[in-house]
């Protein structure tokens, strides 16, 4: 199966993450493999809000923000 | 179930995907029928806001100051207390100075430093306590007091339905059902009101992704930033647990607040008539003949100079 990589910034570690995931992945298929709970954080792409569903392209710039305060 | 032609941005838990306009409007009826439903605003009030600066404190201002466009005879203040917290406290007051500067939003600033002779980081080298005990004392005690001061008739925070709904699951599990009782979207009205600023939610129904994605969307959400002191194992545990259930069951959150508030008039009525005490140092509310903050400030002048 093709393959895309995905550049995600998770802001509650400052931590930039390249990852591969298979052609056809959806905004779940990244939270899954980081071990994320889709309801702690929004994602973003571009700055715009995006879906668990949304699909996602090869070289796609993608932002994990944090929900749960800081303090 | 899309609302309309544009990207949607938010699923609800009913399944009805909303687009960026439409969850605003969404979001921003949701708080209002919140305060209309709680009675938390009156049709002339003095509101002060807490702010911090973060998502929830700013997207409350944000709510509240367009409610005080509609209604001139609801006023808006901004209440910051300044800790004293190197490296995080400075960053969010930042953005607390920058939104009350473009919004022109009257914003107060009280320090511990100027308030108590000390700041928080200083008060932590001498006293072994836990930060969040004695922080969260002194800064209830100045907010309280401040308050009154600026003769706000009501205390705005920005505790979501997410906070709430930990808070109660806490209690329950400290099986200290009297602290439940003092919680829900209107708190703070004793016997004597001269001693209490009312407090008031009005993000009480909004799920802490609901506050994110509305700060995100308005500009009100700066980087990550935690309080160094932050780590509270129990309620990051309670958090946890209560995340993961409200991803295998969507409305968990809500279902819980949402029975709670049918329990909360029985819980205030049995644990009303509590006696309120005037603290003999400086006059504010108290459990006992002298307030906490008074009790942490007398074990701090021995150690060093302090107001």
């Amino acid at each position: 199966m093709a393959k895309i990589h995905v550049n995600a910034f998770i802001d509650r570690e400052s931590k930039n993450t390249k990852l591969e995931l298979d052609d056809n992945s959806q905004v779940i298929d990244l939270l899954k493999k980081l071990n994320i709970n889709p309801v702690t954080v929004i994602v973003s792409r571009n700055n715009e809000l995006i879906l668990e569903d949304e699909r996602l392209n090869n070289n796609d710039e993608i932002r994990i923000l944090s929900v749960i305060s800081g303090g | 179930m899309n609302c309309c032609s544009q990207k949607p941005i938010m699923e609800m838990p009913s399944g009805e995907r909303l687009c960026k306009s439409h969850f605003t409007e969404y979001f921003e009826s949701k708080v209002f029928n919140t305060i209309r439903k709680f009675d938390l605003v009156g049709k002339e009030e003095n509101l002060g806001v807490a702010l911090s600066g973060g998502k929830d404190s700013l997207s409350v201002l944000n709510i509240l100051n367009k409610l005080s466009k509609q209604n001139p005879k609801i006023k808006i203040n901004a209440i910051a207390i300044d800790e004293g917290i190197a490296g995080y406290r400075d960053k969010t007051l930042e953005k607390a100075r920058e939104f009350c500067d473009k919004n022109r939003i009257k914003l107060h600033i009280f320090s511990y430093k100027e308030e108590f002779g000390l700041d928080l980081d200083e008060m932590l080298k001498i006293l072994k306590v836990k930060p969040c005990t004695i922080c969260g004392i002194f800064r209830r005690y100045l907010l309280n007091k401040k308050s009154k001061e600026l003769k706000l008739t009501k205390l705005a925070t920005g505790h979501n339905l997410d906070d709430e709904c930990q808070s109660i699951l806490m209690n329950q599990m400290r099986n200290d059902i009297a602290a439940s009782a003092r919680l829900g979207p209107k708190t703070g009205i004793m016997q004597n009101e001269n001693l209490f600023v009312p407090r008031i939610k009005p993000l009480y129904l909004c799920t802490e992704k609901e506050v994110t994605a509305y700060a995100f969307i308005n500009g009100l959400l700066d980087s990550f930033n935690e309080c160094p002191n932050a780590p509270q194992a129990f309620r990051a545990n309670v958090r946890d647990m209560l995340n993961e259930l409200e991803q295998k069951n969507p409305g968990t959150k809500y279902s819980i607040v949402n029975s709670f508030l049918q329990t909360l008039p029985l819980l205030k009525e049995k644990f009303k008539g509590g006696i309120i005490n005037i603290c003999l140092k400086c006059s504010e509310p108290a459990a006992n003949d002298v307030c906490n903050a008074c009790v942490y400030l007398e074990k701090l002048k021995g150690k060093v100079e302090v107001r």
